[in-house]
C-alpha cells in the first residue's frame, strides 16, 4: 500500500466491504473535483452494482483518511490512504 | 506498551501485575473483560473471527488512551485487543486501569471500552453451521460513547 504513485489514492476496503467489492485496496485517480470524502463516496457509488448498493445513502459506511477517522467534509489529496469500512463492532 | 494487538490469549492476573508495577501510589485497579458469547441464533456459534486495520488500530486505541489520561486523574491504562479467530468463551478484549481511587479508575476504564466499540477499527465475522455474517453495529454503542462528550459537541 505505501508504494503507491504521489498523484494516486489508494483505497482500502474492510471487513464486508472487502468481501461485496472483491478486493482490499485499490490505487484510483478520481477527477480533480474529488477533493472531500463526501466526494469520493458519490464517485464511487456511480460506479454501480456492488459500489451503488453499499456506498449510496443512507447505507452507513464510515472512512479513516491516512488512519484518521473522517467526516463528509474531510479532504483527500492524492497520495493520501482513504478506507473504507462499516460501522465497527469490536471490544 | 499500553496498546496490544495480539492473536494469542492474555492472563488476567499477570497483565494487571506489569500494569500495576509496584507502584505504591495505586489504590485502584478497575479491568473489563470482554468474552466471546453465543447468542443463539439459528446454528450454535463455532467462530468469531476478528478482523482489525493495521496500522489504524493501533493509533486510534492508543489516541483513546491518551484522552482518557488526560481527562481522568489515573495513573496507567492498558489495553489488550485479540484478532484472529476465536471461540465461545474466549477472552477478546481487556481494559485495564490504575489510579489512586476508585471513581477515576472505574470511569476511565468505561470511557476507554465505549470509545474502542465505536472507534477503534475492529471488526466481528460469526461463522457456524450454516455460513458466515458479519455482526452489525448497534445504536446502544454510539449512544454510550455519546454520553462521554460535552453537551452540543455530539459528533455524527
Amino acid at each position: 500500500m505505501r508504494d503507491n504513485p504521489v498523484d494516486a489514492l489508494t483505497l482500502v476496503y474492510l471487513a464486508r466491504l472487502s468481501d461485496a467489492f472483491g478486493a482490499s485496496t485499490e490505487s484510483v485517480r478520481p477527477p480533480v473535483a474529488v477533493t472531500t470524502v463526501a466526494a469520493l463516496r458519490d464517485w464511487l457509488a456511480a460506479r454501480g452494482g456492488a459500489w451503488a448498493a453499499e456506498l449510496a445513502p443512507p447505507r452507513a459506511v464510515r472512512f479513516a483518511v491516512n488512519h484518521e477517522l473522517a467526516q463528509a467534509d474531510t479532504v483527500v489529496r492524492p497520495g493520501d490512504e482513504v478506507a473504507l469500512f462499516p460501522p465497527v463492532t469490536g471490544g | 506498551m499500553p496498546v496490544r494487538i495480539q492473536e494469542s490469549d492474555f492472563d488476567l492476573t499477570a497483565e494487571l501485575a506489569t500494569l500495576r508495577g509496584g507502584d505504591p501510589r495505586v489504590g485502584a485497579v478497575a479491568a473489563f473483560v470482554g468474552t466471546v458469547r453465543d447468542v443463539a441464533g439459528a446454528a450454535p456459534l463455532s467462530t468469531l473471527t476478528l478482523e482489525h486495520y493495521p496500522g489504524m488500530t493501533e493509533k486510534s486505541l492508543a489516541a483513546i488512551v491518551d484522552t482518557a489520561k488526560s481527562r481522568w486523574d489515573i495513573f496507567d491504562a492498558l489495553v489488550i485487543h485479540r484478532v484472529g479467530a476465536l471461540r465461545p468463551t474466549d477472552q477478546i478484549v481487556l481494559v485495564g486501569v490504575t489510579g489512586a481511587h476508585r471513581g477515576e479508575a472505574f470511569a476511565a476504564c468505561e470511557f476507554i471500552m465505549d470509545y474502542l466499540k465505536t472507534r477503534a477499527p475492529f471488526w466481528k465475522k460469526e461463522t457456524n453451521a450454516l455460513g458466515s455474517h458479519w455482526v452489525e453495529a448497534r445504536d446502544s454503542d454510539d449512544e454510550a460513547a455519546a454520553r462521554w462528550q460535552p453537551a452540543g459537541r455530539r459528533e455524527s
